[in-house]
């Protein structure tokens, strides 16, 4: 056989481009880390780190290791996501759906909020939430309380915090509550297979999910108590909140940045996969005697869910990723304190900056594999 | 009976609900604008919570006796069909119509009634309003950096020219036109960035790029008698070793001392700034981002393992990671890969890595434009005996290309939106410059005035954009 000399050829030349950049660069940075006398290894994220961290979730300061810092600061990037993901969902949603109303207004209102926080950069809008609107609310001694117990304030916003006695019992009773709405679906599911009778699966579940929880406080002896933020004086004009949990206003800042910003492409993807599903579709399932209930639940959100989840999981990645902007506001997250604090002190650049971007990209590749699978998964079968 | 009768309005007694169905509504209007302009109130007599939500209630039941299907009269039909189909809606309705008129009072007085334009000092801000005398003093900032004022002519006239060089396709005559794709590929990139070098950053740079035209032109000219077999590999291959001759063994002595001659003054990429470095950033990274990810896209469809296996982890590798780690990635990263003498300037450096990540971007959409093509058109042009880039550049490309304009016009906007994040690399934008004003102590506690402009500014910027991408899309849309 004939070596075939015109496919092999740009294969050779890329191959050899691709590896002479690499070996140039690590030639290089061998000879550059030899010349500072620094050898390669991560032998460093167990060296106690110095500095402290004014928000984090797990305990924290300067005794701890570097590993544990890097802890913090993804522990402090996750929860910013999900509070990001979780509001974004909330307003994607209203909005995509009003941008679908008949109502004029409403659709005009839905129309300009999308068009005018998609076209405005995120780093403008986090800038604004923290350095102009958030610096427009009171000092902490001149909060007004909302319904009493919750203090909005320049320090940030101060929520009563529950007390668990017994947390475990109540979690367990919550996934078992869970565990056993699967159950009845599947139960329901057979059951209207083989005898073509519905089951209320909706109502037994909010019942199970009341009626466990309530059990576990009843038998299980697990209780709570409240913990309300209380304003106390540090120093003549120096006021704080005691007890309860403080949001700080570098977290509200962005998460209010990022969702509003989120929504506006969440908003798209649910508008377009409600349009996506044709007039059709609903006619030919109001046809054959659906009552509307039955058609938004059994014929159009089964076929728009299919064109939504895919984008909308994109956005959710993007919120993700974008949310490493929490350095220009010094919110602690993993960018800011690993990739800058902790590399200021180390000075091992390639090390943290390869572990940061390998930490994300998990992240995002992990959920693209998930979404390959998914999108197979319900991809129409066609003959 | 007859009180269901008054309960629900029909079109027998028209007129009679019409009214003061009309009265009600506008009586509930009139009282929340006297509220918020004049701050009247009319049902001040009443307990204030009442007071509070009582025109909403009398602008439910107004809009309620107005809805009347088929009533004949058109106008009535086109409100109730618009605004007020069921209560649900009438309600929102009148939310959103009472909460644009509470909103504008206070909105027009801060941009407009008690905002302060005139005098070129902090004092004159004493209204509550918005101070735009901030704006009108650091305006020059805002849009050129540090860019000394006196250079400033540099980047008007540069960018005035780059603008009419743009659009020389309108203008140009049919005989014209099949070269447009040529000069907006090649040509014009070419000049705009001779323009950037000479002169915005003007000193000895020119003179240095001067080897990379000189290179280019020869290697043209040698090209045009080379085999068209091995074309491709030459144009890789030549030019870069003509500019190397070019500039470290033929004329390195010659040319250095040429270069010393410095028509214009010389300003580091350190001090450009404000919205002028957004558009420079943008351009340069739009320019640069679409041949890479065309050729990313077409790598990863491609039949030849290696190179889809390296398009494809060059595509997921840039999607995965933050823009702001890529950042960090070219200023404390980079620097370790280079040898200890080789120094990549600031802003070369940021235009690189923003490239590359956009391109990845522009790939993926790129690569759906070309799976949404029907094998047919590959037989097709196949079967005509085209090898694979003529294929690709007069049957592939122009299709799929037309099919992706609004995803690429998507990222586009992407990269307008992501160019603020250049300060983490220390070059100030027009974001990075408001926040540098915002803390000069003699014009404290103007971070408001400052982010709206920006926002105003972006806003019109990127709502142009993804409007004209809009109309080109529409224009290209051809049935299949």
């Amino acid at each position: 056989m004939k070596l075939d000399y015109k496919n092999l050829l740009p294969q050779i030349i890329t191959l050899l481009a691709v590896v002479l950049v690499f070996g140039f660069f690590s030639y290089n940075a061998q000879v550059n880390m030899e010349n500072r006398g620094i050898t390669f290894g991560y032998g460093f994220l167990s060296q106690e780190s110095s500095f402290d961290v004014q928000f984090s979730l797990i305990e924290f300061d300067g005794s701890h290791s570097y590993f544990r810092a890097y802890l913090v600061g993804l522990l402090n990037t996750i929860l910013v996501s999900v509070i990001g993901i979780i509001l974004a969902t909330i307003i994607g949603v209203v909005v995509g759906i009003a941008r679908l109303s008949k109502n004029y207004l409403i659709e005009k209102t839905a129309a300009v909020y999308v068009e005018f926080f998609r076209n405005i950069p995120l780093l403008l809008q986090i800038f604004f939430w923290y350095f102009a609107a958030l610096r427009a609310l009171p000092l902490p001694q001149d909060a007004e309380p909302m319904l009493g117990v919750f203090f909005l304030t320049i320090k940030g916003f101060f929520v009563p915090a529950f007390i668990w006695n017994n947390l475990d019992i109540f979690i367990y009773s919550v996934i078992a509550a869970i565990i056993s709405i699967i159950f009845v679906k599947i139960y329901a599911r057979k059951k209207q297979e083989n005898e073509g009778k519905q089951t209320p699966v909706l109502f037994i579940s909010i019942g199970l999910l009341l009626i466990l929880p309530l059990l576990s406080f009843l038998i299980g002896g697990s209780s709570f108590s409240i913990d309300i933020p209380v304003i106390k004086q540090l120093s003549k004009s120096g006021f704080t909140y005691e007890g309860g949990i403080g949001l700080p206003p570098e977290l509200i800042a962005l998460a209010l940045a990022l969702s509003l910003y989120t929504a506006t492409f969440i908003a798209e993807c649910v508008r377009a996969g409600v349009q996506g599903v044709g007039k059709g579709q609903k006619e030919a399932a109001a046809s054959i005697g659906l009552t509307p209930n039955q058609v938004l639940k059994l014929v159009i959100m089964p076929q728009a869910l299919r064109i939504i989840i895919p984008p909308t999981t994109n956005q959710y990645l993007n919120l993700t990723k974008n949310s490493s902007l929490a350095a220009a506001i010094a919110y602690p997250d993993l960018v800011l304190i690993f990739a800058g604090t902790a590399l200021m002190q180390t000075g091992r650049a390639i090390e943290i900056v390869s572990i940061t971007m390998l930490t994300y990209l998990t992240l995002s590749i992990s959920i693209s594999i998930l979404m390959n699978w998914y999108n197979k998964k319900i991809a129409i079968k066609e003959k | 009976m007859n009180k269901i009768k008054i309960l629900s309005p029909n079109k027998e007694n028209l007129y009679t609900y019409l009214y003061s169905g009309i009265f009600l509504f506008s009586f509930s209007v009139l009282d929340v604008s006297l509220n918020s302009f004049f701050s009247l109130n009319l049902t001040g007599f009443l307990p204030s919570s009442i007071s509070f939500i009582l025109p909403l209630i009398l602008g439910f039941i107004g809009l309620y006796l107005i809805r009347i299907e088929y009533s004949g009269i058109k106008k009535l039909d086109l409100l109730n069909k618009n605004i007020n189909t069921n209560n649900f809606n009438a309600f929102l309705s009148l939310i959103i119509i009472f909460v644009v008129i509470k909103a504008s009072p206070p909105l027009l007085s801060w941009f407009i009634i008690d905002a302060n334009i005139a005098g070129d000092s902090k004092d004159v801000c004493t209204g509550t309003g918005a101070c735009w005398t901030y704006i009108k003093i650091w305006f020059n900032r805002f849009m050129y950096g540090m860019y000394p004022n006196a250079e400033q002519w540099r980047i008007n006239l540069s960018f005035i020219a780059l603008a009419f060089l743009g659009s020389v396709g309108y203008f140009a005559s049919e005989k014209f036109k099949k070269y447009l794709t040529l000069y907006y590929v090649v040509i014009y990139p070419i000049i705009a960035f001779l323009f950037i070098f000479f002169f915005i950053s003007g000193g000895p740079i020119f003179f240095d790029f001067s080897y990379g035209i000189i290179a280019a032109v020869i290697s043209i000219i040698i090209g045009l008698y080379i085999p068209s077999k091995f074309k491709m590999y030459y144009f890789i291959i030549v030019p870069i070793t003509l500019y190397i001759l070019l500039k470290y063994v033929l004329f390195y002595e010659v040319l250095i001392e040429l270069g010393k001659l410095e028509a214009l003054e010389w300003v580091e990429t350190g001090a450009w700034g404000g919205l002028s470095l957004t558009f420079i950033v943008s351009f340069f990274c739009l320019i640069f981002c679409f041949p890479i990810g065309l050729f990313l896209s077409l790598g990863r469809r491609s039949d030849l393992p290696i190179i889809k296996y390296i398009s494809i982890g060059m595509i997921e590798f840039w999607r995965g990671v933050p823009l702001i780690t890529v950042l960090f990635m070219s200023s404390v990263m980079f620097p370790m890969f280079l040898p200890e003498d080789m120094f990549i300037d600031k802003l070369v450096r940021v235009i690189i890595a923003i490239s590359l990540f956009e391109a990845a971007y522009v790939a993926e959409v790129i690569r759906g434009g070309l799976q949404a093509l029907p094998r047919g058109q590959y037989d097709a042009a196949k079967s005509l005996g085209m090898g694979y880039w003529k294929m690709h550049i007069f049957v592939i490309l122009p299709q799929a290309l037309k099919l992706v304009i609004p995803g690429i016009a998507n990222t586009f906007l992407a990269l307008v939106k992501d160019t603020p994040l250049i300060f983490v690399v220390g070059l100030l934008e027009i974001v990075g410059m408001l926040n540098l004003a915002k803390t000069n102590p003699q014009w404290l506690g103007f971070a408001m005035e400052g982010y709206v402009f920006a926002s105003i500014l972006f806003f019109i910027i990127c709502y142009t954009m993804s409007k004209y991408s809009y109309n080109l899309e529409q224009k290209y849309k051809t049935e299949r």
